[in-house]
């Protein structure tokens, strides 16, 4: 079977942007197959045969089985990502269906930028004022670009938050 | 706690589904049916749904059968009773939009 592997790098709160990608190839015939540390490995399909989704969610074996008892195939983890596909025909795929899930998703995500962009900030604080290892600033930026983030995907939650308000 | 707020769609439904024991897609399969196609619940929805449900005591995961390895779910005694006040709410609501818009209708 025809495969390709791509090289790609998202930060974390462009899990959206990866998803459209990823639909994207799948729409030109190449779905997900198996996923690396920024690498997506590809196999050739019919174009629009697949529809893949992606989620932040802690290993747990008994939701894989669970999301596959509905007819989504796992495929694979990449650190806290998970990714699943399920053919077009058996209808549509989507992994939260109201207001409150996706804002718990987003909850999480941000969850996990904030430790970062934290960890980030201890560690560059720490070397920058280590005369041996002058690299901190590079932690220091990289806090910096996750705490944009921090602020974007707040701001995809307080849409959401709006939204809930009226409706459900 | 406040027992007197209103479900969610996907909760109601959830609840209703599980009058008779019931697996996660045959839930998910039941709710579309019920409400004519409209409400399709997702898989992570559903499952966060369960959990939460479960730690609130409305639901009961039943003992996993050998073979099958598809978790069934039932409503419980106090989930029977969350799900008949609700019931009544809804009519309430009914009712009342009914009566101000009764020329409309």
């Amino acid at each position: 079977m025809e495969r390709k592997t791509i090289r790609k790098w998202f930060w974390v709160w462009e899990f959206d942007k990866e998803e459209q990608w990823l639909n994207t190839m799948a729409q030109s015939g190449w779905v997900l197959d198996s996923v690396g540390f920024c690498k997506y490995n590809f196999v050739k399909c019919e174009p629009g045969e697949y529809t893949v989704r992606l989620e932040m969610h802690d290993p747990d074996d008994e939701y894989i089985a669970f999301m596959e008892e509905t007819g989504a195939e796992y495929i694979g983890r990449m650190v806290k990502w998970i990714f699943f596909r399920k053919k077009a025909l058996d209808g549509p795929f989507e992994i939260f269906s109201d207001i409150d899930s996706r804002i718990s998703q987003l909850d999480k995500i941000s969850k996990l930028t904030a430790s970062l962009g934290f960890a980030n900030l201890a560690i560059g604080l720490a070397n920058s004022f280590n005369p041996v290892t002058n690299v901190g600033w590079v932690n220091l930026i990289v806090c910096a670009v996750l705490m944009y983030g921090l602020g974007r995907i707040h701001s995809k939650k307080e849409v959401l938050e709006k939204e809930r308000m009226v409706r459900e | 706690m406040n027992e007197n707020i209103a479900l969610t769609e996907s909760t109601y439904y959830i609840l209703l589904s599980l009058y008779r024991p019931q697996h996660g897609y045959g839930i998910m399969q039941q709710t579309e049916q019920l409400s004519g196609g409209r409400i399709r619940l997702a898989a992570g929805t559903l499952y966060g749904a369960l959990n939460s449900l479960t730690e609130k005591g409305w639901i009961v995961p039943l003992p996993v059968q050998e073979e099958s390895r598809k978790k069934e779910y039932k409503l419980t005694e106090t989930g029977l009773v969350v799900l008949k006040n609700e019931l009544a709410r809804l009519q309430q609501l009914v009712e009342n939009g009914r009566q101000v818009l009764e020329e409309e209708l």
